[in-house]
């Protein structure tokens, strides 16, 4: 048992081959075997979203799911969206507006917000959304609502909000 | 972890008598994993078997077993026509956990029970015959309706509590041929053999949820917890209500964070239909509804919670 | 210059060197390499050949391991050891202990005590070995105290009496009398404890999540039996603290032991469940609470005594009365704080021990006062505040609490509030408005950093002062800056490691005014140094763009240090002010809550708070601070709470699951006033401590404003819908009319 398994996932671009044990989590696949250490481990169960990442455009805790369930899947982590020599645009954000403290929890949570944008763009509805079948108007209860599978300790909440809505309104036509 | 062989499966009918667990999102059966309260040795990875398709059924729907929950909850017709649904949906976990979670995937959640979670204390339902430490234990979240001396554990699911009210049914396929279940009848209570949560059999697969053709009138889902968001319900209501000339002249019902299963109660609409609304109504109501509750201390609260919730709900989808 | 700050610096030097860092809200330096992931923290350094390890839990409240049946799991794949150690801790260090703490995990204290490491190959490995671990224990559960309200309780420390307080009440025109609970927290920061390390020879590098490094060290090198030059403690990125990171735990000392006997290196990380089982807990509290006033308002009678639990042979007892001894006046007192001993994990400090709990309750206790004599409750506060210490006769330091209730009440709108409860109404929700005032206690802590002016004019700074998110990378830079007149991309920060002087740690609020003060003083050594060279008076210095200038005269400072680096190292330690002066940091908090008049729901709809902790440093990192702490008191009010089972005291919500700190919807708009305000009693910086206030007394806001929404008082914090519900007025009544 466990006998190694295979799986060719694509990672921030680049073709990374998985073969190991099963066991390994996509999280520790990035952390371990790919020193991809920007995603977090806060809980290792699903209930603090600090290893939020994307997957075929779709965030999802890397905790709860296996490397080998990755096969032919895009994976974009942090280190995808910007090196420290060239942040992102949300990235910058969350450094103006003080979105974080300790820095734990915040790549995931711009993993998160990357993702939430795009979700709002969809038109995906959230649990605040007064009427489904028109789209979410982005209240600040919408955006906390979204972002709420990303816990941060520190209580940078009101930031990570501030640092969001910059970057939607710096986003908007003109 | 408990070491396991893994496979991946390109079609259902690969997982139609296997003994192995089926692995869909992942999000509940590898947190029980990691925890070794599921130990499976062999795991089949359904991911790939093209089950995740949201089609016109008749008047109805018919939503594949693996269409994530974010999926089902954006969906247009979902929206439109099922909103509870969608509600329930995106009332339960976060947006990260419903993007990989599926449709069956969730109806299979096992409990939160803590006692279940965690390998060295007694579960009738982790351990069968070996007690329930929850009896006098930390029961906060636990069942007040339809639950035994073996297990108060409560199903923590919010989606499956829309679909029990909306009636929907449960596609699956087994080695003799493919069966459907009303969703009210595939959760089971503890009596007896608190170990198995619902009526799967070993070997059988869920492919589809269907969903009847939609009925009319206001949906509401609400749920009720101390944390705004991503955390599992103390109490929830779902609720189909269609008034008439001032009168309820439809009501469906199912709740949650009360029971081993989404609990429904057909006496519960029956002393509903074709009344006035009024606070006393509702009291009636919940009376029928709560007349076997029995909570174990820490969570007697949830009978009032309940009866209010329920009052609450009532009002506003009564309200002009 | 004397190390010991015994006078009041009353120069406000960074007032006067003009450079415009000081105070501004710049962005943290280490921010790009956080949101980049790239900073790297405790369990992220790739070593070559690195080890796991896993710890193993006591499946027993009480007792001692019998047997360990090693050879099942050495069988298993990938396994390399399994240790049962004399020297592994069973309990972690309390902060500054500076010494090892309960050592020998043969011994069970409490459920879910660390017993054994399990180390393999890999992560997968060492998990699944440590689940397989069987162990047999000399059980003795039985005789452990697992109901806090059922313990022996004593003193922890000589309870504070003045005058006569029961004759005080008995006199008194108003009087409340009211016992409150608050249930037990965690600190869940959001890194789990997490070390490596590797030695090289008898040298021991340990990469760990730390929060005082110097005490760190010494804390490790004890419980290892080792000299404390042999140990190094790197922490440069710490992903929160909270108090439970003050004194090391479990994994530092069994990674340590592991990496020794195999030669390799071994990462130990404790899962979330282990930190909340095994890493300090903060204590459950009783209080009971009592005021007496006169018909005007004025207190005569004030007690406040709290029973609070630990571990036997546990010092440390939750200070629930702090504030209360200096906050309000009233000649007759009584605080008292009584320890018992239950079997349940250590307590100790979590964020603001003794006002996190003990200032919510005052608070909601003077709230209760307020409504009975049917005054305003900022004029009750008013009414009550002492011109000098009750019982010492000393001054206050400085005391922004009158302007951080006025400027604070009016920008939040109290003039709105309804005097009655239930009188606001929306939708299902009833609305109401509570404030209550923000005190913490000030301290200073030994402390030290060099500062180094390279030949090229830009400044290093060296401490070991960690940053768990504080701001402390970006506080230290500025004073430093504004002090040597070197813009910021100049100045480069380098913390937690302890080969660098040992800065105050953080911990206590303590860490900006005293490292901080630190690094000001080193600074001033080297502009005495300058303007020595310079030819001038110290005090005539002018340091800016590079140059020094002062009576009249003028040169690049890098012309002044003539290719070679300045390095001065600054020290200081708390002296006389200490001693001469109360001193603590206040504020005040407005909250407006909704209580949904069906199902007891309580939402926090928007907050605000006003501080005033002497100079601002960084007004950026200070206002997160503020919001950090006051999302922290929405937790304590409303969700966060340990369950402990009754029968064996293991913790049972030991996840993020099911002991709830707040979401991000659980926070609406918060807005933060900071004052303006020096205090040379507290630091030659003339500040003082920020990071905890935020958290004492919020929580009685939020139970106030509950009151004015609908009329319930809740004396059982979190306030959870149950508890609610009995008192709750009919839903309908309201919405009828």
């Amino acid at each position: 048992m466990s006998e190694n398994c295979a799986a060719r996932l694509t990672v921030n671009g680049s073709p990374e081959d998985f073969l190991g044990d099963p066991r390994r989590s996509l999280l520790d696949f990035l952390r371990l075997d790919l020193k991809l250490t920007g995603t977090k481990k806060g809980c290792d169960h699903g209930q603090c979203g600090a290893c939020t990442v994307l997957v075929n455009g779709q965030r999802i805790n890397s905790c709860l799911s296996l490397a080998v369930m990755h096969d032919g899947d895009e994976i974009t982590t942090i280190e995808g969206l910007g090196p420290a020599s060239a942040l992102s645009e949300l990235q910058r954000a969350f450094v103006t507006h003080d979105g974080f403290q300790c820095g734990y929890c915040t790549p995931g949570q711009i993993c998160s917000a990357k993702a939430m944008l795009d979700e709002l763009a969809a038109g995906w509805p959230s649990a605040v959304t007064k009427d489904l079948t028109s789209g979410p108007i982005p209240s600040d209860e919408e955006l906390s609502e979204r972002m709420s599978g990303n816990l941060c300790r520190c209580g940078a909440y009101p930031n990570i909000i501030d640092a969001i809505r910059a970057v939607m309104q710096a986003e908007e036509p003109a | 972890m408990r070491a396991f062989d893994y496979a991946r499966a390109t079609e259902a009918a690969e997982a139609v008598g296997s003994d192995a667990r089926l692995l869909a999102g992942g999000t509940n059966l590898l947190d029980l994993m990691k925890l070794e309260v599921e130990t499976p040795a062999r795991v089949l990875d359904i991911n790939r078997t093209g089950l995740d398709r949201i089609e016109a059924d008749g008047e109805g729907l018919r939503i594949g077993a693996l269409v994530s929950n974010s999926a089902c909850a954006a969906d247009a017709r979902v929206r439109a026509d099922w909103p509870l649904l969608a509600q329930a949906i995106l009332a339960g976990a976060s947006p990260q956990l419903r993007n990989k979670a599926t449709m069956a995937g969730n109806l299979c959640q096992r409990t939160r029970c803590q006692y279940f979670m965690r390998t060295d204390t007694r579960c009738n339902k982790r351990e069968p015959g070996s007690g329930c430490d929850a009896l006098e234990g930390v029961n906060r979240n636990h069942a007040i309706l339809g639950a035994s001396e073996a297990c108060i554990a409560t199903y923590p699911g919010d989606m499956a509590v829309a679909l029990a009210a909306l009636d929907a049914w449960v596609e699956i396929d087994s080695p003799s041929g493919r069966r459907s279940v009303a969703l009210r009848e595939f959760h089971r209570l503890p009596n007896g053999i608190a170990h198995r949560d619902n009526v799967l059999e070993p070997g059988e697969i869920i492919t589809a949820i269907t969903l009847p053709a939609p009925v009319r009138g206001r949906q509401i889902y609400r749920k009720v917890r101390e944390r705004s968001s991503y955390a599992f319900a103390l109490v929830s209501v779902a609720l189909v209500l269609r008034m008439d000339a001032g009168r309820i002249a439809a009501a469906q019902l199912a709740f949650g964070g009360l029971a081993h299963k989404p609990w429904t109660d057909s006496r519960v609409a029956e002393a509903l239909l074709g009344q006035k609304p009024s606070p006393a109504l509702f009291d009636k109501a919940a009376d029928l509804l709560l007349s076997g509750a029995q909570g174990q201390g820490e969570n007697d609260f949830k009978i009032p919670l309940a009866r209010r919730t329920l009052a609450a709900v009532l009002h506003d989808a009564t309200k002009e | 210059m004397l190390t010991t700050y015994d006078t009041p610096d009353q120069r406000n030097l960074l007032d006067r060197t003009g450079q415009g860092i000081i105070g501004a809200p710049l962005d943290r330096p280490d921010g790009p390499l956080k949101v980049a992931g790239q900073a790297p923290y405790a369990a992220e350094y790739d070593l070559v050949g690195c080890a796991e390890g896993v710890l193993v839990g006591a499946a027993i409240s009480k007792g001692s391991i019998a047997a360990i049946h090693r050879d099942e799991v050495l069988a298993m794949p990938g396994v390399l050891l399994v240790l049962s150690d004399k020297a592994m801790l069973r309990r972690p260090a309390q902060g500054g202990a500076a010494q090892a703490p309960a050592q020998d995990v043969r011994q069970i204290d409490y459920h879910g005590q660390p017993v054994a490491l399990v180390v393999a190959e890999t992560f997968e490995q060492a998990t699944a070995a440590a689940k397989a671990l069987r162990i047999d224990y000399d059980d003795q559960s039985g005789s452990g105290r697992f109901d806090p309200d059922a313990l022996d309780f004593a003193p922890g420390e000589e309870p504070t009496v003045l005058g006569d307080i029961d004759e005080a009440m008995s006199k008194a025109a108003h009087r409340v009398d009211e016992t409150y609970r608050t249930e037990g927290h965690a600190s869940a920061a959001m890194e789990p404890h997490a070390a490596i390390a590797q030695w090289d020879g008898d040298d021991l590098t340990l990469w760990g999540s730390l929060q005082m490094v110097a005490p760190n060290v010494k804390e490790l090198a004890d419980s290892l039996r080792i000299p404390d030059a042999r140990v190094r403690i790197v922490a440069p990125y710490v992903g929160g603290g909270f108090g439970s990171k003050l004194g090391i735990s479990h994994e530092g000392v069994a990674a340590a032991l592991a990496a020794l006997e195999l030669q390799r290196p071994v990462r130990v990380t404790l899962s979330r469940q282990q930190v909340f089982e095994t890493v300090n807990r903060r204590s459950e509290t009783r209080q009971r609470v009592r005021l007496g006033a006169d018909a005007g308002g004025r207190l005569l009678a004030l007690g406040h005594e709290a029973w609070i639990s630990n571990l036997p042979a546990e010092d440390f007892a939750e200070p629930v009365t702090q504030a209360t001894q200096f906050l309000y006046g009233g000649d007759n007192r009584y605080l008292a704080v009584l320890k018992g001993e239950i079997t349940r994990l250590t307590a100790g400090s979590v964020r603001a021990p003794g006002e996190a709990v003990g200032m919510q309750v005052l608070e909601s206790v003077m709230d209760e006062l307020a409504h009975k004599i049917g005054i305003d409750p900022i004029e009750l506060r008013k009414r009550n505040l002492p011109a000098r210490l009750p019982g010492q006769d000393l001054p206050y330091s400085s005391r922004k609490l009158f302007e951080a209730m006025d400027e604070g009440g009016a920008a939040f709108g109290w003039s709105k509030r309804k005097p009655k409860p239930c009188m606001t109404r929306d939708g299902e929700w009833w609305v109401g408005m509570g404030m209550a005032s923000a005190a913490r206690v000030n301290m200073m802590q030994p402390a030290s950093a060099q500062v180094r002016l390279e030949a090229d004019g830009r400044v290093i700074v060296e401490t070991d002062q960690t940053d768990i998110g504080t701001g402390s990378y970006a506080i230290l830079g500025q004073i430093a800056g504004e002090m040597l007149g070197c813009p910021m991309d100049r100045v480069e920060v380098r913390l937690g490691d302890s080969r660098f002087p040992a800065g105050a740690g953080s911990g206590g609020s303590w860490a900006a005014s005293s490292t901080g003060s630190a690094v000001f003083r080193a600074c001033e050594s080297i502009r005495i140094e300058l303007a020595g060279r310079l030819r001038i008076d110290s005090e005539a210095l002018e340091l800016s763009g590079g140059i020094a200038r002062g009576a009249g005269k003028e040169a690049p400072v890098t012309r002044l240090l003539a290719g070679a680096p300045l390095e001065r190292i600054g020290r200081i330690k708390p002296g006389k002010t200490a001693d001469n002066y109360a001193q603590a940091s206040y504020g005040a908090f407005f909250c407006e809550a909704g209580v949904n008049a069906f199902t007891g729901e309580v939402r926090v709809r928007r907050m605000l708070g006003a501080f005033g902790f002497g100079r601002v440093l960084n007004a950026k990192t200070a206002r997160s601070q503020c919001l950090g702490g006051m999302v922290w008191g929405i937790g304590g009010a409303l969700s966060e709470e340990l369950q402990f089972d009754p029968r064996d005291g293991r913790l049972m919500n030991h996840d993020l699951a099911e002991y709830h700190i707040p979401v991000n919807r659980d926070v609406p708009p918060i807005e933060v006033l900071l004052l303006e305000e020096r205090d040379a009693a507290a630091s030659p910086i003339q500040a003082k401590g920020a990071g905890e206030l935020g958290i004492c007394g919020t929580g009685g806001a939020i139970a106030n404003a509950i009151f004015n929404a609908c009329g319930v008082r809740p004396r059982h914090f979190p306030i959870t819908p149950d508890k609610l519900l009995a008192q709750l007025p009919d839903p309908f009544a309201e919405i009828a009319s």
